[in-house]
């Protein structure tokens, strides 16, 4: 197997399962996936890295048709609530991109996916929900 | 707070649609003239001027449009504030009356937006040798859009209509979709829309989808136009003739937020939070109750989005938006009118102008002169809008008194 890198850097891979982390306000709890000068919330400084679960429930999401050049549609774009705390966007997979099958408050867990393939043979690796059950 | 009340004296709008024969600073020269006739003044009474254009903030636009209609040495103001763009410039105005400095002001909101495709993502396209390499705050190696959820505008509008429908019962694609169907009827008497054109429900729910539960009739069409005010403060205005001080209108209420932090904002803009803020804040400041209102012209960029901001603006009860466009609450014959003009979906969204444009409305029925589309003794009326990032305006205008 080739080389893999995380499609973004609050995708882990390389530490059991694949899963999400956070920044953490120490101050405020609240949670960022990019790097922040300050807490919005508190203002504090101070961060910690928090690992996130990777189960949660569809809080909304909306199949779209019409996107950008190279990505294949309908898909279904997701808003996840993390068990546990943590709210992130990603594609719903695994599922028919249509009303009947996506449903709200369907209960999801994270998968992975390649996004693509560099010119040194390095795979970037996305992440993505997928029913539960 | 200080300051005097702050008058609309004139006000102007050019058709929307699509303008190629003629350029940002023609459809800006049209608006700025038309207002200032409508108020029976001239450039050379204005104090200070304030220019909206978003996708031109940094062309000088109030300059521009004084070389074109009068260099009299004002203070200008360029700004660019999302779609909240046209009503911030009117704001930069209505500080100055009231911060003293000025006794009259022209506010002027323009955009050509072309055909302008769907707005949100930068597309960028592959560029010889590729290697991953993480960029950016979020450590990402490539362009996320389709990958990691959508960020492009029917999307992100429709995952507010869908959050609204999974905490409300009663909501759904037919509740969004009778949405449009109104602004499209609606738009049939504005000689000034984009589009006049009615649709049934039938029609807009099987036309193209573009992101579920939105379909193009449900979305905002790019569309080029300009909209201006002229506003006056008390004092002067009384130093007006009869007819000036009959015709104006008064803003009981000028209001602009931007997102409190909120928990869930951080990957799903929060359009409801800071419109929630700014209602609360104008109904307040105005002594008005949401059902004093005579007319709400509100930000609907796409029919989720009016929807969920029948909530927002306190328009029917928590809960209710899908029972209050089930039992045709703001249609022009329901219990509050919301978007007789036809709103961003049919009207258009010049994104500068827009801001302006819905004071214009309101503004024009108020005075009694909305002609076929004319809502009836209307007295008191409610300006929304929301642009991402974000910034929202929510203004309150009054038939005056005079």
């Amino acid at each position: 197997m080739g080389k893999q890198i995380p499609i973004v850097d609050y995708l882990v891979l390389d530490d059991g399962e694949p899963h999400l982390v956070a920044w953490e306000s120490v101050d405020s709890g609240a949670l960022y996936f990019d790097r922040r000068n300050a807490d919005a919330k508190s203002g504090g400084t101070e961060f910690r890295r928090r690992r996130l679960a990777t189960t949660g429930v569809v809080r909304s999401f909306t199949i779209v048709h019409r996107t950008v050049p190279g990505i294949p549609a309908p898909y279904v774009s997701a808003l996840v609530d993390l068990d546990g705390g943590g709210s992130v966007k990603a594609n719903l997979v695994n599922v028919e991109p249509d009303p009947d099958h996506v449903k709200l408050g369907m209960p999801v867990r994270l998968t992975t996916f390649t996004a693509g393939t560099d010119d040194d043979g390095t795979e970037a690796i996305a992440f993505a929900f997928e029913p539960a059950n | 707070m200080s300051g005097q009340d702050v008058w609309i004296l004139g006000t102007y709008m050019t058709k929307f649609g699509r303008h190629n024969d003629v350029d940002l600073i023609d459809l800006a020269a049209e608006a700025a003239m038309g207002a200032l006739r409508d108020g029976g003044v001239t450039i050379h009474d204005m104090d200070v001027l304030g220019a909206g254009s978003l996708f031109n903030a940094q062309a000088g636009v109030g300059q521009q449009l004084q070389k074109q209609i009068g260099q009299t040495g004002i203070p200008v103001y360029n700004v660019a504030n999302a779609c909240a763009t046209g009503a911030t410039a009117l704001r930069t105005v209505y500080l100055s009356i009231r911060a003293g400095e000025a006794d009259m002001g022209l506010a002027v909101g323009v955009e050509q937006m072309g055909k302008g495709g769907l707005l949100g993502a930068a597309g960028k396209g592959d560029r010889g040798r590729t290697v991953y390499e993480p960029k950016g705050r979020y450590g990402s190696v490539m362009q996320v859009e389709g990958l990691l959820g959508t960020g492009l505008m029917p999307g992100v509008f429709a995952q507010a209509g869908m959050e609204y429908a999974y905490e409300h019962d009663g909501v759904g694609f037919e509740q969004f979709a009778k949405v449009a169907e109104k602004n499209h009827a609606h738009s049939t008497l504005n000689p000034l829309a984009h589009y006049q054109k009615q649709f049934s429900l039938e029609e807009i729910m099987n036309a193209e989808m573009m992101a579920y539960p939105n379909t193009l009739l449900m979305c905002c069409p790019n569309t080029d136009g300009a909209a201006a005010v002229v506003l006056v403060g008390e004092e002067k205005l009384r130093t007006l003739s009869a007819d000036q001080q009959r015709r104006a209108v008064k803003i009981s209420a000028s209001v602009l937020t931007t997102d409190p932090w909120t928990e869930r904002a951080q990957v799903q803009p929060d359009v409801n939070t800071l419109t929630r803020n700014a209602a609360k804040q104008a109904y307040e400041t105005a002594g008005v109750d949401p059902q004093d209102l005579d007319l709400v012209e509100l930000h609907d960029c796409f029919a989720t989005a009016e929807l969920i901001h029948y909530d927002n603006l306190m328009l029917c009860e928590p809960g209710g938006a899908g029972k209050f466009i089930d039992e045709r609450g703001p249609w022009r014959d329901g219990a509050i009118p919301v978007n007789v003009s036809g709103g961003l979906i049919s009207k258009g969204h010049p994104i500068g102008a827009t801001g302006i444009a819905n004071i214009y409305e309101v503004s024009t029925h108020l005075r009694g002169e909305a002609g076929d589309r004319q809502i009836e003794g209307a007295k008191v009326g409610l300006t929304h809008v929301i642009g991402l990032g974000s910034a929202c305006a929510v203004h309150i205008l009054e038939k005056g008194a005079a």
